[in-house]
């Protein structure tokens, strides 16, 4: 039993992990900017209708999937973690909320809006736009998160070594 | 005042220095 929460959770959860802060990057670093120049030359579509939406689903449940196994992981420490009620678990929870919080804006504030924008669900164009303004402060919240997310993810079960 | 977060290093930079808010805070509570 422990031997799948805690080694193939473990393995899941990274693997999970990599795809979905890895995709996070690819739109932040790779998509934004690859977009704007394709307007210019009438090729964004080619991302729109046929990158971004495939990599949208495999974003949002990779990140799913990276929570699941993670709140897995923690397993009877989960509260624990999330209220910093033990001294050993304040790396880690601050890991947690910040996924947490990651977690929220995807499947919260990015999918929604990105639907209005790729035109999965109508919406009108000031809705379009309001929505393209939402979506990408809410990638960036999440590239900017991500930053001390993994920083305390590599701490957690080494706090002597970062911490003294 | 722009938002950080429309730029790409903005961002970069802003969670440099959330993960040193954060460590500090953590840092000071484990003492």
């Amino acid at each position: 039993m422990e031997f799948i929460q805690i080694g193939l959770g473990r393995w899941l959860h990274i693997l999970a992990g990599v795809m979905w802060i890895g995709l996070l990057y690819y739109f932040n670093f790779v998509q934004v900017a690859a977009l704007a120049d394709a307007g210019k030359d009438g090729t964004a579509p080619g991302i729109t209708k046929h990158v971004a939406p495939r990599a949208l689903f495999w974003f949002r449940w990779a990140a799913l999937v990276t929570w699941l196994t993670g709140a897995m992981l923690l397993g009877g420490n989960f509260f624990k973690a999330f209220f910093f009620l033990h001294h050993a678990f304040y790396a880690i929870g601050i890991g947690a909320w910040l996924g947490t919080i990651m977690l929220f804006n995807v499947w919260v504030l990015i999918w929604p809006n990105q639907k209005k924008i790729l035109g999965l669900v109508q919406a009108t164009d000031e809705e379009k736009g309001r929505a393209r303004r939402v979506a990408f402060l809410a990638s960036r919240t999440n590239t900017m998160l991500s930053f001390p997310m993994l920083f305390f993810m590599a701490a957690a079960g080494h706090q002597a070594v970062f911490f003294g | 005042m722009k938002n950080p977060l429309d730029s790409l290093w903005g961002t970069v930079i802003s969670g440099l220095v959330l993960t040193l808010i954060l460590y500090n805070i953590v840092n000071f509570a484990l003492r």
